[in-house]
């Protein structure tokens, strides 16, 4: 039988999106489902960076890992260090010196409002906002500057050690920090004449990619993602770690849970770091950066031609590493992107039994295809921006 | 609430079901296989307790068998806590915990694609980070890690 024309097509048809595209930072790629321009369905496919670092780990020595937490969040390498140390300092029961937690906080804030940077930029740039993206990445080569004083590197930082940091902020580093603190807030500023008024912007970020409180929380959204539902809910509140509780600052959050929220908390999250940044300038003591604990860290370089323990303790460290004791811990940082956690099984050897990365990406990944549905195809990147995933992290 | 009185108030609901393995620094708990949906729930839905986040899902290879492992933290009371399941390494199944806090879904299936831990009930187990016709499930400690497992044709 002739089969009769409709009228009009209304197939739907299935778009790949990515993995090229740039809000995408490389490699997740969506198998959308389109009727018309709306989404009918979202899968996001990831796995293609992955590179097993969870297996890799259970063959390294513990302070062998440090440099590979700088590949997961690439963007904030100082804060996964943080992330990671911590972890291995609580397994082992060591406490960092006092200087050394003010410095571990100042960089690693400096790290959040470069990551947040990136964030805002990218997420302007999807939007067709090519000004603001320039703008910050001006801001984030001051902080990468500093960095480059700091350690040497740029991005894979590689800065903190298990029981304090190789190296000290030096006076031309504290003035390069409060050059930038200067001039940092009025940029912020920029930004936002730019942004908050522009029509454009705030009808392609108002009420899109609603998410309630209660959907927040119960797929695990953490960071910036969780706040901007209006869950006043923060690591360096909630478990004060490092210095935090020495620090004022508040915790923004929104009030929709849409797109603009999450834009605006994290320019909000910029506006804290440096109030924390100021205090911990001010606040810091002077005094060791690394603890003297053998078995921990290294003894001193000047003593090897006399003292032969110093040698052995060299010695053992480097190549038994850390032995904790027999047990098993999680510890969560609050990250740029939201709460990054590492769970540690120690069999009392020198290589983690089992290593879990509990990366914010990929967990706050889970709910975008319930966001996606039934949004328009120009959204879907938009509110991928706004989640502000890395590959790295998701993928591991 | 402090972890004696969160031990405390598990045991009196489930007894025998419930054994502390660790209590410093973090408090550790193992459940039975049979209840571990009911005592998400009940975790979850419990005044007090309220444990409405969840961390995280993962498993541990222990060589004569696997240790499922959920941490679970409450917003509200900012406590948190972890759960261990036992299972068996012929026959590895347990319930999913999807339907408890929907952020289990792609922590299961990372479980799933890297240990080969089936969920049942989970709404969507596949593989998820790698390939979907990958042989064996690489963070098993007897995944040889110098060379790609050999495929059975």
């Amino acid at each position: 039988m002739e089969s009769i024309p409709k009228p009009t097509n209304t197939e739907e048809i299935c778009l790949n999106l990515g993995p090229q595209h740039p809000s995408t930072h490389g490699v997740m790629k969506f198998e959308l489902t389109l009727e018309g321009e709306r989404v009918v369905k979202c899968v996001p496919v990831i796995g293609q960076l992955h590179r097993g670092l969870e297996k890799m780990a259970e063959g390294m020595l513990y302070s062998q890992f440090i440099p590979m937490t700088d590949r997961l969040d690439y963007l904030a390498g100082a804060c996964n260090n943080l992330g990671y140390v911590l972890a291995v300092e609580t397994l082992m029961g060591v406490e960092a010196p006092e200087r050394a937690k003010y410095i571990r906080v100042i960089i690693s804030e400096l790290q959040r409002i470069a990551s947040h940077l990136v964030a805002v930029g990218t997420m302007a740039l999807d939007l067709g906002a090519w000004t603001v993206m320039l703008y910050s990445f001006r801001e984030r080569e001051m902080i990468l500057d500093i960095f480059e004083m700091y350690c040497g590197a740029r991005m894979t930082l590689n800065c903190f050690r298990v029981g304090g940091t190789p190296y000290d902020l030096t006076p031309e580093i504290i003035q390069k920090i409060e050059d930038f603190l200067k001039v940092f807030p009025s940029r912020l500023d920029d930004y936002e004449a730019l942004l908050n008024k522009n029509p454009i912007w705030l009808t392609r970020t108002r009420d899109i990619g609603v998410i309630s409180a209660e959907d927040a929380i119960a797929y695990g959204l953490s960071g910036p993602n969780l706040r901007a539902s209006g869950v006043e809910w923060d690591i360096r509140k909630a478990y004060p770690y490092e210095i935090y509780d020495r620090v004022e600052f508040d915790i923004p959050t929104g009030s929709r849970g849409d797109v603009y929220d999450r834009y605006w908390v994290r320019m909000e999250e910029m506006r804290q770091s440096c109030r924390i940044i100021r205090q911990a300038l001010d606040q810091m003591p002077e005094g060791p950066i690394m603890v003297d604990i053998p078995g921990v860290s290294l003894a001193d370089k000047a003593q090897f031609p006399t003292n032969f323990p110093a040698v052995v303790r060299h010695f053992e460290l480097l190549v038994k590493g850390f032995q904790p004791p027999k047990r098993e811990i999680y510890v969560g940082v609050e990250n740029p992107k939201g709460e990054l956690g590492f769970y540690l099984v120690s069999d009392g050897t020198g290589r983690p039994y089992r290593l879990k990365i509990r990366a914010p990406s990929f967990v706050s990944a889970q709910i975008l295809p319930k966001v996606m549905k039934g949004t328009l195809l120009a959204d879907v990147v938009s509110i991928l921006a706004s989640f502000d995933p890395v590959m790295g992290e998701i993928d591991r | 609430m402090s972890p004696a009185e969160l031990v405390k108030a598990l045991k009196q609901e489930f007894g025998d079901h419930v054994a502390v393995v660790q209590e410093e620094p973090q408090l550790v708990v193992e459940v039975s296989r049979e209840k571990l949906v009911e005592i998400a729930r009940f975790l979850r839905d419990t005044p007090g307790l309220a444990f409405n986040f969840l961390i995280y899902v993962t498993a541990v290879d222990k060589i004569e068998y696997f240790e499922v492992v959920y941490a679970v933290r409450s917003l509200k009371e900012r406590h948190q806590l972890m759960l261990k399941v036992r299972i068996s390494r012929e026959e590895p199944e347990i319930p999913s915990v999807t339907s408890v806090w929907p952020a289990a879904n792609w922590d299961e299936r990372e479980t799933y694609d890297l240990f080969g831990i089936r969920f049942t009930g989970h709404p969507d187990l596949r593989r998820i980070l790698l390939p979907d016709d990958w042989e064996g499930h690489p963070l098993r400690k007897d995944y040889p890690v110098d060379r790609r497992p050999e495929k059975v044709v």
